[in-house]
């Protein structure tokens, strides 16, 4: 199983994601320039986090527009996974990738720290290791994850099972108080139409070793081998 | 020409920096302030002389980069 790890100027948990790629999949990733033009033959490309472009004019927008974006946009149509990360899911919507946007957090703070999400499908090959209604704790670290989109476009989502992870309590209801950010419906991850794009605010590259005090992010990278090998 | 093209949150999108900001003006004591909506101004030159020329090449940087139209809106202005 072969995969890229996009690095844009202020990705910062690109090495984070290919160590757990490298671990769980057992191949180093290719990690590729965002001056890259062509993506070599692979089997998925990962957005990782960080601040590409230091969030200048929105988070996402210039990254969006680098040259190894258009290659990225141009496989997504042909089917080729992609998976966003925190900033690679602020860019997957910039990119037209993703619908709808993320915005300044409804607290206007910077939030890290553990939250708990609920997997909303299991019929996908980013979730496919975890149960429908499973509750995982994921680290969030992001000041501009409030998702939002028009309701039109939010009811659509949810009319066609889009909607991939919402933030809830422990109990795995999905309040107010469970929502971090102010996201709209509580989504915390996001589906393309055809399931191949995934974009994840929190960070499930951080907890897949007992050692950083968690393993729930595990499943996700299990999901995609059994899937994609 | 120069360009100078402001940029805000469409109606209905919450806007807590705005909400923020408002309450900042209400604490230094200027009351009877209310739907505060922060954005954004970029200005630039433009080569191109014809008038509805630059407004159509203005309108593409608006719609690929310097807006996000699923959440803002645009206005162009050219001197």
């Amino acid at each position: 199983m072969k995969t890229a790890v996009v690095v844009f100027p202020g990705s910062n948990c690109d090495r984070d994601v290919a160590v757990a790629v490298e671990e769980i999949f057992g191949t180093k990733p290719i990690m590729l320039w965002h001056r890259e033009t062509a993506l070599p033959k692979i089997d998925l490309v990962i957005l990782p986090g960080g601040f590409s472009y230091g969030d200048y004019l929105r988070s996402g927008a210039m990254a969006a527009q680098s040259p190894i974006m258009q290659a990225v946009k141009a496989k997504a149509a042909g089917g080729l996974p992609v998976l966003g990360i925190c900033n690679g899911f602020q860019i997957l919507t910039e990119a037209g990738l993703l619908p709808g946007a993320l915005m300044r957090n409804r607290g206007l703070k910077f939030i890290n720290r553990v939250v708990t999400t609920r997997v909303e499908t299991s019929q996908s090959i980013y979730t496919s290791r975890y149960e429908a209604g499973q509750v995982v704790s994921i680290p969030i670290a992001h000041a501009d994850g409030c998702y939002y989109a028009d309701n039109a476009t939010l009811d659509r989502l949810e009319a066609q099972g889009q909607v991939a992870f919402r933030y809830v309590d422990a109990a795995g209801n999905a309040t107010e108080a469970a929502n971090p950010n102010g996201s709209a419906r509580n989504i915390a991850g996001l589906f393309n139409e055809t399931k191949t794009v995934l974009g994840y605010m929190p960070h499930p590259e951080r907890v897949v070793d007992p050692l950083f005090g968690g393993t729930d992010g595990r499943p996700l990278f299990e999901s995609l081998i059994g899937a994609l090998s | 020409m120069k360009a100078k093209v402001h940029i805000t949150l469409k109606p209905g999108v919450l806007d807590p920096q705005g909400t923020a900001i408002g309450h900042a003006l209400g604490t230094l004591g200027f009351e009877g302030v209310s739907g505060v909506r922060q954005g954004k101004f970029s200005e630039f030159e433009l080569a191109e002389t014809d008038r509805e020329r630059a407004q159509a090449e203005v309108r593409q940087m608006c719609e690929r980069l310097l807006a996000n139209t699923v959440i803002e809106n645009y206005t162009i202005d050219l001197v």
